[in-house]
């Protein structure tokens, strides 16, 4: 039993770090029906961005981890208005390939700069755990299941209560017909990008004691949270983050219940099944086209 | 400019519209089959390289360009047809009966997959087309009695009609070829019979093509499963050229390679298929080609202007450190990707189609005639 509990929070923490970088993807979806596939590049890059900054520069935690935030914000905008905004309106397969691109980009660029090595960032939270009766839990792993859940109730409610998550909603269902409502739609999607790039940098600082950070992190985590937010249901933050805790946890039980070779393939074989059940996913919007 | 003059519906499906396509591919083929004579034996391993990447861009074009369902699995395909291969080829079993059983069951997997994509549409399709090739990975890797797991297996030289074909002789090539030019008249025979146009009436518009009494759902498995069947035998051929097989060469990178060969050629063409194999193999040797000669070349150019013998020396230094960094292919590549989808968006034969009608109108030519419709309606979710 306590294998199991034990098991089951290190799924969840694992889940949440999937859930983090899915939400980035359904922020992006959610406001522009732009499927980035550079996401967890992006992710990467904020977590070299906040080494740079704490383990290079010697900076206070939080401080490096403001600058990585805002600086990975700056560089999202940057990376819509060259790659996403020309091909905007244009079909989602060229989209996806063009994020292809960025993220392949992105990859060579860190590792060239950075190098291949692990890299670690020494937080708050690296030392420590918290005992519940014979129950042990890592503060790195709770602080990532806490972050994902204070980032989740901020977007909900970011995009279901203010103007501008209204907004990006209105743009995302049509783009010419918010834009005559006086929505500036460019702006728009520049801010999801932002915020979507510094949602992802969360994900690799928080990331960063756990699986470490190296030029290839962002390939393997991102393949991960891809199907945790077609799981949920593309477009759907709780969604996100329950795909996420799903495919955490599937893992981690995979990998402690069944042979060796499980772990890596259960989560996609779940996702098959879901798919083929609910082709719209498991909080996803199923809407019939009118002819 | 010719006009055509088209009488009925034969002439308007003819293979060859004119004399000019029997001279230019006569030629063409005349060329390629004197090729193993003239060229390097290296550059010889990159064309047969090239005819196996075209057999699988077509097969893709099929199911991506011509029925409009993305997929990125291909190198599962690839994969299952190369391993049955190899494993009936341990049996003794003769090459053209391996060759046939590898598409064969190629097809029947990817007909497999087909049924459950039927239900998926647009990015849930491409997700469950790299799980479906993560499983297929994850199976050679641990399917030891017939894959022999991570340790891989080993192909034997091919022997046709008890004649051995070594992997780099011309022999090897021609067969090849043949493979490439057969798929290539199949898929054009293909595309012009009724199953063709139906597979063109579902990329267009799934609702409409219902309405118009198409299968979708027949169709559809019908794509999947000549285009895992076509990509079966490339596979099959991938092995004999590969000699050797493990399943960490058919991985996610490689299905976005196929896709890259489509994208850059062109989707909308069989040419394109060609086009982009001979780009994505052929950029390789070219990326070691600049590394090697371009410091010098620059550092020459720099002296010709004026720079002294230190400076050039010193320049020569740094564009040497610069190309000898470990990431610039996969930075090059990522690049090349964006680009193209930015400003090519039609791929390498749609830039030829644009030059070749900037001379036959020669002062007429507008730009807008390529031009692409955006769309701002977002009809993906609600199709």
């Amino acid at each position: 039993m306590l294998d199991f509990v034990q098991q089951l929070v290190s799924g969840v923490a694992l889940g949440c770090v999937y859930g983090l970088i899915a939400l980035g993807f359904v922020l992006v979806y959610k406001a522009t029906e732009v499927v980035n596939f550079a996401q967890g590049d992006l992710m990467m890059l904020g977590g070299f961005f906040a080494f740079t900054f704490i383990g290079m520069m010697g900076l206070n935690y939080w401080i490096g981890f403001a600058g990585a935030v805002a600086a990975m914000a700056l560089f999202g905008m940057l990376a819509e208005r060259v790659v996403v905004r020309p091909i905007l309106g244009y079909p989602q397969f060229s989209i996806i390939m063009a994020t292809i691109g960025l993220g392949y980009f992105l990859r060579s660029v860190a590792g060239m700069i950075w190098g291949t090595d692990d890299f670690k960032i020494d937080t708050p939270f690296s030392q420590g755990v918290l005992r519940i009766g014979s129950l042990v839990l890592a503060y790195d792993k709770l602080s990532v299941i806490a972050a994902t859940i204070i980032l989740c109730a901020l977007l909900y409610l970011f995009f279901n209560k203010t103007t501008l998550g209204t907004a990006m909603r209105a743009s995302s269902e049509n783009m010419l017909a918010a834009y005559y409502m006086g929505i500036p739609v460019k702006r728009v999607v520049s801010i999801v990008w932002a915020i979507s790039a510094a949602v992802a940098t969360c994900a690799g600082v928080l990331l960063a004691p756990i699986t470490f950070i190296h030029s290839n992190v962002g390939l393997v985590l991102g393949l991960k949270a891809f199907p945790a937010a077609v799981l949920g249901g593309f477009g759907s933050i709780p969604g996100a983050v329950v795909g996420g805790v799903l495919i955490g946890v599937i893992e981690s039980m995979a990998g402690f219940y069944l042979p060796e070779g499980w772990k890596d393939v259960a989560p996609y074989i779940v996702l098959l099944a879901v798919l083929l059940l609910k082709p719209e996913g498991l909080f996803g919007l199923h809407v019939r086209k009118k002819v | 400019m010719r006009f055509l003059f088209k009488t009925d519906y034969e002439d308007d499906i003819k293979l060859f519209p004119h004399s000019g396509y029997v001279v230019s591919y006569g030629l063409l083929i005349a060329l390629l089959l004197i090729a193993p004579y003239v060229l390097s034996s290296y550059l010889m391993s990159q064309l047969v390289f090239v005819c196996i990447y075209a057999t699988v861009g077509v097969a893709l074009l099929i199911l991506t360009g011509f029925t409009g369902q993305a997929s990125l699995g291909h190198a599962a395909f690839l994969a299952i047809g190369a391993y049955t291969a190899a494993y009936l080829q341990k049996y003794n079993v003769p090459f053209p009966v391996y060759f046939l059983a590898a598409g064969l069951l190629t097809g029947i997997v990817g007909a497999m997959v087909g049924f459950p994509a039927l239900r998926l549409q647009g990015i849930y399709l491409v997700i469950a087309t790299i799980s479906f090739a993560f499983i297929v990975e994850e199976i050679l890797a641990r399917w030891e009695s017939v894959t022999n797991g991570n340790e891989g297996m080993r192909i034997k030289t091919l022997s046709l009609l008890g004649v051995a074909v070594p992997r780099d002789s011309p022999t090897f090539y021609f067969l090849c070829l043949a493979v490439l030019v057969l798929t290539i008249v199949g898929t054009l025979n293909l595309l012009r019979s009724p199953t063709g146009r139906a597979f063109v009436a579902i990329r267009d518009s799934e609702t409409a093509a219902r309405s118009m009494g198409v299968n979708v759902a027949l169709y559809k498995v019908k794509s999947f499963a000549i285009s895992a069947a076509i990509t079966g035998f490339a596979g099959v051929l991938f092995a004999h050229k590969l000699s050797f097989i493990s399943p960490e060469m058919f991985t996610l990178q490689l299905s976005i390679e196929f896709i890259i060969v489509i994208l850059i050629g062109g989707t909308f063409s069989l040419h394109g298929a060609v086009l982009g194999a001979i780009f994505i193999v052929m950029i390789d040797p070219f990326l070691t080609y600049l590394k090697d000669d371009m410091p010098g070349i620059i550092a020459g150019v720099a002296a010709t202007f004026g720079a002294g013998t230190e400076a050039a020396g010193n320049i020569q230094s740094k564009v040497a450190a610069f190309a000898s960094l470990n990431g610039l292919k996969g930075a090059i590549y990522g690049i090349i990707i964006v680009l193209f989808v930015l400003f090519e968006p039609l791929g390498l034969y749609g830039r030829w189609l644009k030059i070749k009608l900037f001379f036959q109108l020669f002062p007429l030519y507008k730009r807008a005639t390529f031009k692409r419709q955006k769309i701002y309606v977002k009809s993906e979710r609600n199709r």
